[in-house]
């Protein structure tokens, strides 16, 4: 899951996976608001899970989108809650 | 120089089906939005809009039209019957030459599209209605309104996502003060309230999921709404020479371009385009009594236009009015500033400033007087009506009272 995630957010960065770790922050990865929200639709379809995000107030959802670490960890629990 | 005046109005939307209950409505600051009453709404994450509610065509059509005639168009004939009617005028015959339609919409027959296709695809049908195209197309509430009174001049469409009816309008006034027609008819139409109109909107995370709060600081998207707006502008001697009623003067009008995203808004463009509309007009910012907003209730729109009337009004910005009816109506795309003409009208004909409804507490990035949830008796003598769309293209409309 954690590659997976990495990969969609490599691809909108337009970087190598390589150069995206748990630590880095979207924001730095050069990631703007379209990009964020199409790497939330890619992340949706992958998982077929449905993100809370509303693009007027990113953090009302309780989805973690500073860093790549966050939206994995925020990806896990809506997969878990799926499964539960 | 040619002046335009404006002797008819028409609107279809959620606030009522008429001029006169629209107008009632913002006044009373009434809200239009509500549970979306659509097939299949459990399977949209966005369930609220501004629906036109109870509205039955054939109250308005024979069968044969409404096979001819989209939704977006069927609101389109319906005000530009009360608009003509308005106005008094006799376009038959030789004065129909002179008279032209340019109306603005987003997507036109969506509606359309999506029954059809949701028969093919989704049904396995293998034939859909022979009139789907002439439905569809965009242009098609400008043919039925060229139709139904015959009007022979100029007659087209066009399509800036949420500024189309803006530039509709303004090029109609630009069209009778250059001498192209002595009547147009224009305004214009969204009816994308359908399945997948929503479905689209949805995926660009900005609708609200419970409200459209304009300018409030817990504001959080917008809020769809449908329907159309259709006026009469008339060349100024045309109208006084028939003894018309004027209801207002168009003044001025301007268009700008970001050229620099495909959904952000920029506090350049938007201010250039206001500014734009005042010297057309021959208007000070001081002589401005009231802006109709665009006034989504997205989080970037709001911000970036009240920054924009702040960079162009300076102190002025502090005296004026400017409220976002979208809150009752909602956001009506590409007809959105057709049915926000009428708040317009409202407030140079009655001195009734409709309010921003929803609005519970202020937003440092939006502190101007936004006509927070109850309208005013103000008389003004110039008012603006801004349209700032998807991909940077905007519209600034002023009208003056006469």
């Amino acid at each position: 899951m954690r590659d997976r995630i990495i990969a969609i957010i490599a691809e909108q960065a337009v970087l190598d996976v390589a150069d995206v770790t748990p630590e880095s922050r979207l924001a730095e990865l050069g990631i703007d608001s379209l990009g964020l929200v199409e790497a939330i639709f890619a992340i949706e379809e992958a998982f077929d899970i449905s993100v809370p995000f509303n693009a007027n107030d990113p953090a009302a959802g309780g989805f973690d989108l500073t860093s790549v670490g966050s939206v994995i960890a925020a990806v896990e629990g809506l997969v878990a809650q799926k499964a539960a | 120089m040619r002046r335009v005046v404006i002797t008819g109005a028409g609107t279809v939307n959620a606030l009522a089906q008429d001029l006169r209950g629209t107008m009632a409505a913002m006044a009373e600051g009434r809200s239009g939005i509500g549970p979306l009453q659509l097939p299949d709404v459990d399977r949209l994450s966005v369930k609220i809009g501004a629906q036109v509610a109870g509205w039955q065509p054939e109250a308005h059509f024979a069968r044969q039209e409404l096979a001819l005639c989209d939704r977006f168009t069927q609101f389109t004939l319906v005000a530009a019957r009360e608009a003509v009617a308005q106005s008094g005028l006799d376009l038959a015959g030789e004065a129909g030459l002179g008279a032209g339609v340019v109306l603005g919409t987003a997507a036109g027959g969506v509606t359309t599209w999506d029954e059809s296709y949701r028969a093919v695809y989704a049904e396995g049908k293998n034939r859909v209605h022979p009139f789907v195209v002439p439905k569809l197309m965009n242009s098609a509430a400008a043919s039925h309104v060229s139709m139904a009174f015959g009007l022979r001049g100029p007659v087209f469409t066009v399509s800036t996502a949420c500024a189309s009816s803006n530039h509709a309008m303004g090029l109609a006034f630009q069209m009778i003060r250059a001498g192209n027609a002595e009547v147009m008819l224009t305004g214009g139409a969204e009816a994308m309230l359908c399945f997948g109109g929503i479905k689209a909107w949805e995926g660009l995370r900005v609708m609200s999921p419970d409200g459209c709060r304009p300018f409030s600081a817990d504001r959080n998207g917008m809020v769809m709404g449908e329907g159309a707006g259709v006026f009469v502008f008339e060349e100024y001697d045309h109208a006084r020479a028939r003894g018309a009623v004027i209801l207002a003067e168009v003044a001025g009008f301007a268009m700008t371009s970001d050229a620099g995203d495909i959904v952000m808004p920029s506090v350049e463009g938007a201010s250039r385009a206001i500014a734009g509309a005042l010297r057309d007009a021959g208007l000070a910012a001081g002589d401005v009594g009231y802006i109709n907003a665009h006034g989504t209730g997205t989080a970037a729109n709001d911000r970036v236009e009240c920054a924009a009337v702040r960079a162009v009004f300076g102190a002025a910005a502090e005296r004026v009015m400017i409220s976002s009816t979208k809150a009752m109506h909602g956001h009506v795309i590409g007809g959105t500033g057709a049915v926000e003409m009428v708040a317009c009208l409202m407030a140079l004909r009655d001195g009734v400033i409709a309010p921003t409804i929803g609005h519970s507490g202020t937003d440092p990035d939006c502190a101007l007087d936004v006509v927070a949830n109850a309208a005013r008796q103000v008389r003004v003598g110039a008012v603006l009506s801004n349209a700032f769309a998807f991909g940077g293209l905007n519209a600034v409309l002023a009208l003056r009272r006469i």
